[in-house]
């Protein structure tokens, strides 16, 4: 069979897809999931995770009686919000919350043994892994973008009209996009690797902290290997920079420029990527909670 | 070329998980109506219900359900519906919502589903506890809440794994009648069970399995033809067992003639049972004896499958 031949057999596969019902059902599931996900209690440890920062700047906010100093007080308090973005949310917060949210996605209705309901529905397994997805990812979005709000908010509500006009009229406003942007992605990427993982892995817990290392340690491995981590496209993209030293190196990136739009659509591409390998686990899970 | 639209084929299926086998080398076709799995725990029944529901995959083989397979899963899951033997249920769901989401998910709107739900619900007799949890239920609620969902799409194919376990003796004889009546409508109903009388009275066939093996397919009466060479029992009650149970012995082909605990009935064991009538119409008209009842013991699954499978469950 030719290459045209071949394009046109995919191309036309593709036309009679039912894509309809295939929108349909994963609104179904994305409802589904995100009721089961969001409304949990199973869910507060990642509420929790995302509301520690909030937490403690609230604490600040209301027992810390020095007057705000002006202008230096806000860029420093703004250095202090890119730490918190870049180093808590990015590398800890939403790492564990999308490790939790994501792995139980299939591996969790395995360990409750209901994950056969969602096979004997006239489901496409594609179509489940792309319902479970978005619906871990509409979880894992609302709550660190909430919470990176309410750092936004809090960090810059105390400074007044000066914290007003350096967030209409100053790099506020576009600051909180950048994190926004930052956030999402980071949900994203990190939400397809840790799906995967537990398609790939009974228990993807050891997996994921090999990921968190490789994470840490891929700036120093060359660049073409450092397009396979997350952080590398987050990086382009955060607003802020700060001085890196002490402990804190750790978690240093030192990477080449990269153009923003190279970076959303690189992490993009790597989360269809690993979504497409998701689509080709799936079909090999068979229920046997039995060996759960 | 595919099997036949209105079969469930499994061409020559095996499961092994790593070594352990679970199914072995299964082929056979059924027809719509009532075909029951029967077997011992370990034989395989429940694998071949998860291997026609694509729950597992076959090691080798091909199955075919209504000329389809699950690799057309929308098409596929349309026709089938599967009670499973899986007491678990996702958390916090009510029966009504365990029956709707999943109609939704076939496509079915609002409207429909609703109405697909609560037709599910008033078949399988929940529809007065539809609303509270499915945590909070029996045994014998969460059996029927399942059969509900199972059979709320129509589907032309009915899958039940046990479904009998848990019920009282209500709602099983409801729910056979329920089985009865779907197979009237054309549909195949496949129904796993231990309750072999049950499952005797019901069924249109049986599938009796061993150890992973499918040791005797077919008709209960092609079933028992098939074993022909072994002995068929029959009961007699009767005014004088002992003088019946003397003129048995005479026949070469009775094997076994033991007279029971209340002295007027005879276990009549043997290997010609229309040469045995032969001889109990004799005796009958030359006034030996007086019979009251003549029955075949073994005319059963239960007698059949004891016949196969043996006493360790192994195939004979």
């Amino acid at each position: 069979m030719s290459v045209r031949e071949s394009i046109a057999r995919v191309q036309n596969s593709l036309k009679e897809q039912p894509w309809r019902l295939y929108a349909s059902q994963i609104s179904v599931l994305v409802r589904n999931e995100v009721r089961r996900n969001l409304f949990s209690r199973r869910r507060i440890w990642v509420y929790l995770l995302a509301l520690i920062p909030v937490l403690i700047i609230l604490t600040h906010v209301l027992f810390d009686r020095h007057e705000p100093a002006g202008l230096s007080q806000i860029e420093n308090d703004t250095q202090v919000l890119a730490i918190i973005v870049q180093l808590y949310y990015v590398r800890l917060g939403i790492f564990f919350a999308c490790m939790g949210i994501f792995t139980w996605l299939f591996r969790g209705e395995m360990v409750e043994r209901t994950l056969h309901y969602q096979f004997l529905v006239p489901v496409r397994r594609e179509v489940l892994v792309v319902g479970k997805f978005l619906a871990g990812a509409v979880v894992a979005i609302a709550l660190f973008e909430t919470a990176v709000f309410a750092c936004f908010y809090l960090m810059y509500s105390r400074f007044g009209s000066a914290g007003r006009s350096y967030i209409f009229d100053g790099p506020g406003l576009g600051q909180l996009g950048s994190y926004f942007l930052v956030t999402a992605l980071a949900c994203l990427g990190y939400g397809a690797v840790f799906l995967a993982l537990s398609l790939l892995f009974k228990n993807p817990i050891v997996p994921g902290v090999l990921i968190m290392g490789w994470e840490a340690v891929a700036p120093i491995f060359p660049a073409w290997a450092q397009r396979l981590s997350v952080t590398f496209y987050l990086k382009h993209l955060c607003p802020v920079s700060f001085p890196v030293d002490g402990p804190l190196a750790i978690f240093a990136i030192v990477a080449e420029p990269v153009s923003p739009f190279i970076a959303i659509f690189g992490l993009l591409c790597l989360t269809v990527a690993i979504l497409v390998l998701s689509c080709f686990l799936i079909h090999r899970l068979e229920i046997t909670y039995t060996a759960e | 070329m595919t099997p036949g639209a209105r079969q469930i084929v499994f061409e020559n299926v095996s499961k092994f998980y790593g070594e352990v086998l679970g199914v072995n080398k299964v082929s056979f076709s059924l027809e719509p109506g009532i075909t029951s799995l029967v077997g011992p725990n370990g034989s395989g029944k429940t694998t071949l219900m998860n291997l026609l529901t694509g729950l597992i995959k076959p090691s080798q083989g091909a199955i075919y359900v209504l000329g389809l397979t699950t690799r057309q899963p929308v098409e596929f899951f349309r026709q089938v519906g599967y009670c499973t033997q899986f007491d678990s249920f996702p958390p916090g769901t009510n029966g009504y919502d365990f029956i709707y989401w999943p109609l939704r998910l076939h496509g079915f709107g609002h409207d429909q589903a609703t109405k697909l739900t609560n037709e599910a619900l008033e078949r399988a007799g929940m529809a007065q506890v539809a609303r509270r949890k499915v945590a909070g239920y029996s045994k014998g609620m969460r059996q029927r809440i399942r059969l509900a969902q199972a059979i709320a799409h129509h589907p032309s194919v009915l899958v039940l794994d046990e479904p009998l376990n848990g019920l009282d003796p209500m709602a099983r004889s409801e729910s056979i009648a329920l089985f009865q009546a779907i197979a009237k409508q054309g549909m195949h109903v496949i129904i796993s069970s231990h309750i072999l009388e049950e499952v005797d009275r019901i069924s249109d066939r049986v599938v009796l399995m061993s150890s992973g093996y499918v040791v005797a397919e077919g008709q209960i009466r092609e079933v028992r033809r098939e074993v022909r060479d072994h002995p068929m029992q029959i009961l007699v009650r009767c005014s004088n067992a002992a003088k019946l149970a003397s003129a048995a012995f005479e026949l070469d082909h009775v094997v076994e003639a033991k007279i029971l605990s209340d002295g007027h009935s005879v276990l009549v064991r043997t290997r010609d049972a229309e040469q045995f009538y032969l001889l109990l119409n004799q005796v009958v008209s030359g006034g030996l004896v007086e019979v009251d009842a003549v029955a075949p013991a073994d005319d059963d699954v239960n007698s059949i499958y004891q016949y196969l499978i043996g006493s360790d469950g192994s195939p004979t």
